[in-house]
């Protein structure tokens, strides 16, 4: 097993190597640098050429991404010119934002997908399944960000039961109890409104594994031990269809990714899906590269969790 | 004077294809005697895993009608939870593919002991050790204690065999149903299978239900046989008058499929078709006329009953006497010559 995690380990390095490339050619193609918003159009242009080659934005571009690189590793990934602060500070507060509602969002999906999948999957074929894949069919069709948006019609101003923007009250004192209550409030609209959407993958996924747990060999050998019926789901069904539920986890968070740049839009949630929809609209380059970066990152761990889960709880790889 | 274990009378067990059933097993009636080996033989499709199945009660989907009775019960009718207490304990069964038969992400200490646990349930943990160290010691694995905390997939394909078969025997079951046990195996790996089911056969109290296409284990094995056709029993007989006078025509085809070494003719008969499926199956007049199409049929019996033409001798055929080989020369003529 530590064979395997390690091995998986070495692969990722080169993958995240590879991906700060791509991201700092695609920064590159980008029109414009990183001296475009922080001048004054007025300025002699021949000043402007020196300043660049102080800069050294006239060097081949492996030397640019060496620099790049060199000062992200130091946690320096820039200006932004439109928030007039350093892109790391920026980022910080998005990334815990973006962090809580993230987790808020799998607690849903999880407390969904669930109970759902489990009765889809055993009881399939009857009504009560047939109303939960008509569930997940309407999920897969509703693109999310309308869905969002009637939900913060409903919930926020019909309703009005929760906060509609923004992630904590105004004027609330950090630390305190109604700064966290707040806080919380804040998640519960915009994540509920993803995991319902974004719920339906796992819901199906996990009915279709019961069903094909169900139908394997070793589940008419339990049954030949005697094992009844509540037995036989719990003890071996359930186990095994969990398995690649546990291992899909890694992957989901991949899917949230995508999922937050809507719903952080339209909850005006400050995170870093809102931060990346402001900068692009803006073209505040610097801070869109840093973003990418790390939603590519995020990947990238989320697919190297995945596969350490699946290595932990699988015993076809954790004995090799 | 009652020696029967097991008494199956009149089952029919049917599947839905589309939306009608069709029956898999067609009015089979058998009894399995206490300590006999009864085997049953027949091509693939002819129905076997679904009668042992059904005497399981381990089919989701099927329509089962008939009797099975075993230990005072009836285990075409009987609630799911008497069943369980049965299952696993007085009777169990081995499967045909140990590949699939195991839980992946179970030990196997963990199988064993699921149905030692699930029929003596104060069983200490410490004791169903014990006890699965020395199933796993009976079945002729080597190292008991080190495959005790294994997973099924570091196993060899006969060792997953010796391990089902340890769950198999695990309570002492009385009527013990083998689904042919080695045809997922490797042909010197089969023979040992079979050489340790002959020696638990030697030590156990049980009927056992053996089902095989291979005539030779038969042979060795067997106490009495029954041959099964497109659903339904064609021939039963006790071991020795099945091979030495088999008398229906599909039992003799299967017997005359065997290469001869010392014969003068080695060619292979081989039987002309398959079993049709089922949906396909004809049920009115006799199934197997179609695969022995150079016999004149018409005059024949329209739905053949099982008939006994000696004690414990049954065929469904009437006229078994006039059939012959299309290599034979034509028997018609010696027709009450044989009995
Ligand atoms: N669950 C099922 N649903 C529909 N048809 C089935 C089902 N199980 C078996 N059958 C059909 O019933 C017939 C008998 O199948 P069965 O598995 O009992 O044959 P078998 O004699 O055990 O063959 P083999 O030697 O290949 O194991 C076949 O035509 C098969 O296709
Ligand atoms: S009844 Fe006639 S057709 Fe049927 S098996 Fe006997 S000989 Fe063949
Ligand atoms: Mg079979």
């Amino acid at each position: 097993m530590w064979k395997f995690i390690v091995r998986r380990l070495l692969i990722t390095l080169p993958q995240i190597v590879l991906l700060s490339i791509l991201v700092f050619v695609m920064a590159q193609m980008m029109p414009g640098d990183a001296l475009t918003g922080l001048i004054d159009p007025n300025i002699d242009p021949a000043a402007i050429e020196e300043q660049r080659e102080k800069m050294g934005l006239n060097d081949p571009w492996y030397i640019q991404y060496g620099d790049w690189i060199s000062s992200a590793l130091q946690g320096d990934l820039g200006q932004s010119f439109r928030f007039k602060m350093p892109v790391t500070d920026l980022v910080e507060q998005r990334l815990i934002n973006s962090f809580w509602l993230g987790l808020v969002t799998l607690i849903f999906t999880y407390i969904i997908a669930i109970p759902l999948g489990i009765t889809s999957g055993r009881y399939n074929d009857t009504m009560r399944d047939q109303l939960i894949t008509g569930y997940t069919y309407i999920g897969f069709a509703t693109p999310l960000f309308i869905f969002a948006l009637v939900m913060l019609w409903v919930g926020g101003f019909q309703l009005g039961w929760f906060p509609t923007g923004g992630s904590v009250a105004p004027g609330l004192e950090p630390g305190t109890f109604e700064y966290a209550l707040s806080k919380f409030q804040h998640l519960l609209l915009p994540g509920l409104s993803m995991a319902l959407i974004t719920t339906v993958n796992t819901v199906q996924y996990l009915r279709s594994e019961i069903i094909d747990t169900k139908q394997k060999d070793f589940i008419v050998t339990a049954r030949a031990k005697g094992a009844s019926e509540s037995r036989v789901y719990n003890r071996h069904i359930l186990r095994n269809s969990l398995l690649p539920i546990a291992a899909y986890f890694g992957f989901e968070i991949t899917g949230l990714i995508g999922g937050t740049v809507f719903i952080e839009t339209i909850y005006s949630y400050p995170g870093m899906g809102l931060l990346f929809m402001d900068s692009v609209l803006q073209r505040d380059y610097s801070v869109v590269t840093a973003v990418v970066l790390l939603f590519g990152i995020a990947s990238i761990l989320g697919a190297l969790l995945s596969d350490i889960i699946l290595s932990l709880v699988d015993p076809r790889i954790r004995i090799k | 004077m009652n020696n029967a274990l097991l008494e199956i009378k009149n089952l029919k067990t049917s599947f839905r294809i589309r939306d009608d059933y069709y029956a898999a097993v067609d009015d089979v009636s058998l009894t399995v005697n206490k300590n006999e080996v009864l085997a049953i033989v027949g091509e693939s499709g002819s129905g076997k895993s679904a009668l042992a199945f059904s005497v399981m009660g381990l089919h989701n989907r099927a329509k089962i009608e008939g009797n099975i009775y075993f230990k005072d019960h009836d285990l075409a009718n009987l609630p799911a939870n008497k069943l369980n207490k049965l299952r696993g304990d007085d009777m169990a069964m081995i499967f045909q593919d140990p590949l699939t038969a195991l839980n992946p992400l179970m030990t196997i200490e963990e199988q064993i002991a699921e149905t030692l646990l699930l029929h003596h349930k104060n069983l200490s943990k410490k004791k169903r050790r014990e006890k699965v160290i020395d199933l796993l010691n009976q079945v002729g694995i080597p190292r008991p204690e080190h495959t005790c905390d294994q997973f099924p997939h570091e196993l060899s394909g006969g060792m997953r065999q010796r391990v089902i078969i340890a769950i198999a025997i695990a309570n002492d079951p009385e009527l013990l149903i083998a689904d042919e046990p080695t045809t997922a195996l490797d042909v010197t790996i089969q023979a040992q299978i079979l050489d340790l089911i002959n020696d638990l056969k030697e030590n156990m109290n049980a009927g056992i239900v053996l089902i095989t296409h291979d005539l030779g284990v038969v042979a060795e094995m067997a106490d009495r046989v029954a041959v099964m056709y497109a659903g339904q029993i064609v021939e039963i007989a006790d071991v020795h008058t099945l091979f030495a006078n088999p008398r229906h025509p599909y039992t003799r085809s299967l017997l005359h499929s065997i290469p001869n070494i010392d014969g003068g003719n080695d060619k292979l008969h081989v039987i002309q078709g398959i079993v049709p499926p089922l949906h396909k199956l004809p049920r009115e007049g006799c199934r197997f006329a179609a695969r022995i199409p150079w016999i004149d049929t018409s005059a024949h019996e329209t739905n053949p009953e099982l008939h006994e033409i000696k004690p414990g001798h049954f065929v469904r055929c009437t006229c078994h006497n006039q059939f012959y080989f299309p290599d034979e020369k034509k028997k018609e003529e010696q027709a009450d010559g044989i009995s």
